[in-house]
């Protein structure tokens, strides 16, 4: 009997090398799991069936392009649409022998932070289905937390991967900018996007990002790492120096639930050998949010033209061709991507491009000076995760900004490009709590350390309570 | 006010296809002629997720062009998107260079030492072609139904815009000449007005002599020859000229001209408004070129036909030195000049063969040269180039055939002319000096081809200057 809620990928790849399982066995077990618990949870757009050979299995988010698989990037404009490529880091998967279990629910365009915007139906937070498991990731994290897939990819563009595994309890990394590749994968906004893993544990997110990371002759913007992954081994941080941005820490709106665990955490990590002090971003923390909602905004209403009805998706019956324009992208796309549509025509429009997307972009700058400054002297920034625990599905619909505010804490250092990884730190009213620690250009490594000392000591299970 | 004051005041913007052996952003080969849609791929259809990768060798390609122009070649090139919708722009954007383009400020000279100035030349993709079917006008209104042919989507297009210098549309033909040269030389462009791989907008406005400043300009459009180009700066130019002197609002906008009618009709502009939305691509990182690279594509410049021009030029008899050397030079004759040159022989027979009379033996260069010099009719020579090409020709065979140049005898002649066509006269009085020709021919005509066409022309102009 394979237990998938406790099976990690490095155990499952042990089981398989000692041939006490079959590839064939520990895919269908997988299966089982989605077919038990995914109706409740909605985590899957579209499930696989086994594609044979000895791999690991692995959930691909649904932005995430799979030739031959439905990819809808949750959105109905997509709606039946099978690549004809695979994105470079699938290709890198199968070139691993990884199987794909299924296509993850996500906000439409990973534009959300609940996946309450997919067009398909929200996902479900395995600890407590009523509650939201975060987005726009929700499908992979949820799926992970609920056995449903050893690990899984995401993509992140102002904490879709981080958050999700926060309100979820498990890993993820949103790796540094340009170390991924992003070929392939549908683009939100494309100085942003990253792909990256979601595991149960350190090491496996170490792994997996092994796999994905590296240079792509496809994507411009990638580079190749200047060391390579290293599996985290070590039980201490001694020698590390932590550093606690407290404008990150003391943010409003943060949960005293969220900031009794981050402390507890932080106190940890004291106690393993790290050097801990208060640090200061004060205008990362003020500008960031405002700053990434015209810059992403932006390059998503650039990026969404394509959906345009004329080759391939969703095209609604018209008479010619600008009412077949308006008829298909107005059906096609929900509320959240036509509300970004028209901020980011708006920041980028003639007259309002200095004052709105150039001063971002001066802004971004000052951000990234403002992180590079700090990581002269500290090796990690730690923080909460999301501000608060998984919230009720439907509590902020209706209120974008407040939905906007659920990435407070992760956007700053996404518009750095700077890797961010979310480690499990405990709980609040029975929920999990998301730790966030933040490292330097290329310091995946250093978090990977951080990360999996810390899960040693804290031993936090990441089992949801009412499926162990 | 005489009309003469007004001068015209012409830019050109040229776009040339890249002969490089595959697109600009993706892999799919290039060429000319294939069925509809089989050269595409995820990148050039726009697929989701699917990136563009710049073509190394285009790259290469602006900078030699840029380098042959004088241009300040860029430290940082950046790419940008131009955002619009249209079925033939799949992306939704094209991918151009806005504010940071690969080459600066530069200049071309014209073999009269006349220089234009190059404002930029850039690097961006080609969009696809769509084709109109049913429906009366083959437009896009009306139409039953449009298809896209993605083949030319991507493919590399050099934007060069040149500066408002050009003060007579003969001399914009003649800048657009030069400069199809230069870059048919360089080897980066077939540069083929007929397959659409050089194509030309034209921005015309006029002007006071003496006055500082623009005045509102027309940008011409879908011109696809020489010829055309020439006559819709003109016809922009009288129109204008016309409705400043009445007093009309001229208004900045676009316009096709159509070739039946001489006209000008305002451009049907696409239903977007123009605000393209620039800003920088972000799914490409700037070109930097390196200072190795342009050094060896400094090395790997051809000289100049210009160049050539003013030196065979230097050695011709100075009155029609220009002409005959541009003429040998442009339809790749020099290497004749430079032969006969070797042999010792008088530069005349120069002139001869750049009136495209085609290959002749080498030794005839002699002969040929005292019949053209004794200014023989056209028959006379087309007989002894004729004969030249397969054998040894005697020049007193053909010397007896003098033209005739003597102006009393032709005087007559272009009187009558001149009574017999008034609606050309009035048209060439108007101001379209393009009807000369028309009348220069009814005179040879009339001379039984005998008449010398140079002093006709001199003759007819001189005449038609008296009112």
């Amino acid at each position: 009997m394979i237990d998938t809620l406790r099976l990690t990928a490095e155990g499952a790849k042990d089981l398989l090398e000692r041939k006490e399982i079959s590839g064939a066995e520990l895919f269908a077990a997988y299966r089982a799991a989605i077919g038990e618990r995914d109706e409740e949870l909605h985590c899957f757009l579209h499930v696989c069936d086994d594609p044979g050979g000895d791999g690991l299995p692995i959930a691909v988010k649904d932005v995430i392009g799979t030739k031959g698989i439905p990819t809808t990037a949750g959105s109905k404009i997509l709606e039946g649409y099978i690549p004809v490529y695979d994105s470079t880091v699938v290709a890198r998967l199968k070139e691993h022998g990884l199987r794909i279990l299924g296509k993850t629910n996500t906000d439409e365009f990973a534009m959300g932070s609940s996946t309450e915007n997919s067009a398909f139906g929200p996902s479900h937070n395995p600890w407590d289905p009523s509650r939201v498991p975060g987005g726009s990731g929700g499908g992979s994290a949820a799926a992970v937390s609920a056995g449903m897939a050893p690990w899984a990819l995401g993509s992140d563009t102002g904490g879709s991967i981080k958050q999700p595994s926060a309100l979820c309890g498990n890993v993820g990394l949103r790796p540094t900018y340009g170390t991924v590749s992003r070929y392939g994968v549908v683009a939100f906004a494309s100085s942003l996007d990253q792909v990256g893993p979601v595991a149960r544990n350190v090491r496996d997110c170490a792994f997996l990002y092994s796999i994905l990371a590296g240079r792509d002759p496809c994507d411009s913007t990638t580079v190749e790492l200047p060391r390579p992954v290293e599996l985290p081994t070590a039980e201490d941080v001694k020698g590390l120096r932590i550093g606690v941005p407290k404008e990150l820490n003391e943010a409003e709106g943060i949960e005293p639930g969220v900031s009794a665990a981050v402390q507890a955490a932080i106190a940890k990590l004291e106690e393993l050998g790290a050097e801990v002090a208060e640090c200061s971003l004060p205008l990362s923390v003020e500008y960031g949010v405002a700053c990434y909602y015209l810059i992403a905004p932006a390059e998503a209403s650039s990026n969404l033209a394509r959906y345009d009805g004329v080759r391939y998706g969703y095209r609604a019956a018209a008479e010619e061709r600008l009412e077949m324009y308006e008829r298909t992208r107005s059906e096609g796309f929900g509320d959240e991507p036509k509300r970004r549509i028209m901020v980011g025509t708006y920041a980028l429009s003639a007259g309002y491009y200095d004052a709105y997307y150039g001063q971002a972009q001066k802004v971004r700058t000052v951000i990234k000076r403002e992180h590079d400054a700090l990581f002269e002297t500290f090796d990690a920034l730690v923080s909460p995760t999301s501000p608060t625990v998984a919230f009720p599905l439907g509590a902020r619909t209706a209120d974008p900004i407040a939905m906007y505010l659920c990435d407070l804490l992760t956007i700053p250092s996404c518009m750095a490009g700077l890797p961010g990884l979310n480690v499990p730190c405990g709980l609040s009213e029975g929920l999990p709590v998301g730790l966030q620690l933040v490292g330097p250009q290329f310091g995946e490594n250093t978090l990977f350390r951080i990360g999996h000392a810390l899960e040693q000591a804290l031993g936090f299970d990441v089992v949801p309570e009412r499926l162990r | 006010m005489a009309s003469s004051e007004w001068e015209l005041v012409c830019g050109l913007e040229v776009h040339v296809h890249l002969k490089t052996r595959t697109k600009m952003f993706c892999r799919c080969a290039l060429e000319y002629g294939a069925a509809e849609n089989t050269h595409t791929c995820p990148i050039c259809l726009a697929h989701p997720g699917a990136l563009p990768v710049p073509n190394g060798r285009a790259i290469e390609m602006t900078i030699l062009l840029g380098l042959a122009l004088d241009c300040e070649i860029a430290d940082r090139a950046v790419f940008a998107r131009k955002n619009y919708f249209y079925p033939d722009l799949p992306k939704g954007y094209q991918i151009s260079q806005y504010e940071a383009p690969l080459c600066g400020p530069g200049r071309f000279k014209l073999p009269d030492g006349y220089e234009v100035g190059i404002v930029r030349a850039h690097l961006e993709e080609d969009a696809a072609k769509t084709v109109h079917a049913g429906g009366a006008t083959g437009r896009s209104v009306g139409a039953d139904y449009s298809l896209v042919d993605f083949n030319r989507g991507g493919t590399p297009l050099l934007e060069i815009v040149g500066a408002p210098d050009l003060r007579t549309p003969e001399q914009a033909v003649w800048f657009l000449r030069h400069l199809r040269q230069r870059i048919v030389d360089l080897g980066i462009s077939d540069a083929e007005m007929e397959k659409g791989t050089l194509r030309a907008d034209v921005n015309v406005s006029v002007r006071r002599r003496g006055e500082e400043g623009f005045r509102p300009r027309w940008e011409i459009k879908n011109m696809n020859s020489f010829t055309f180009i020439g006559r819709a700066i003109a016809a922009a130019f009288e129109e204008q000229k016309k409705a400043h002197e009445a007093g009309e609002e001229v208004v900045q906008s676009t316009y096709d001209y159509e070739p039946d009618t001489d006209r000008l009709t305002v451009h049907r502009s696409k239903e977007e408004a123009d605000d393209y939305r620039y800003f920088p691509e972000p799914d490409l990182v700037p070109v930097e070129p390196p200072a190795e690279l342009v050094e060896r594509l400094k090395h790997e410049l051809p000289e100049s036909h210009v160049e050539r021009i003013v030196r065979i030029a230097g050695e011709l008899p100075p009155d029609t030195a220009l002409a005959l050397a541009e003429e040998l030079v442009m339809t790749g004759n020099d290497w004749k000049a430079v032969a006969l040159n070797k042999e010792g022989v008088e530069f005349m027979p120069a002139a001869a063969i750049a009136m495209n009379r085609g290959d002749f033996l080498l030794e005839n260069a002699p002969a040929l040269a005292k019949i053209v010099e004794a200014n023989v009719t056209r028959e006379a020579l087309d007989e002894a180039f004729a004969a030249a090409a397969s054998g040894p020709i005697d020049a007193a065979d053909y010397l007896a055939q003098a033209a005739v140049a003597d102006e009393s005898e032709l005087r007559p002649i272009i009187d009558a002319v001149i009574a017999a066509n008034p609606e050309q006269v009035e048209t060439y009085r108007g101001g379209k000096e393009g009807v000369l020709g028309f009348l220069v021919g009814q005179v040879m005509r009339e001379s039984g081809g005998k008449a010398d066409p140079r002093v006709v022309n001199r003759l007819l102009a001189e005449r038609l200057r008296q009112e």
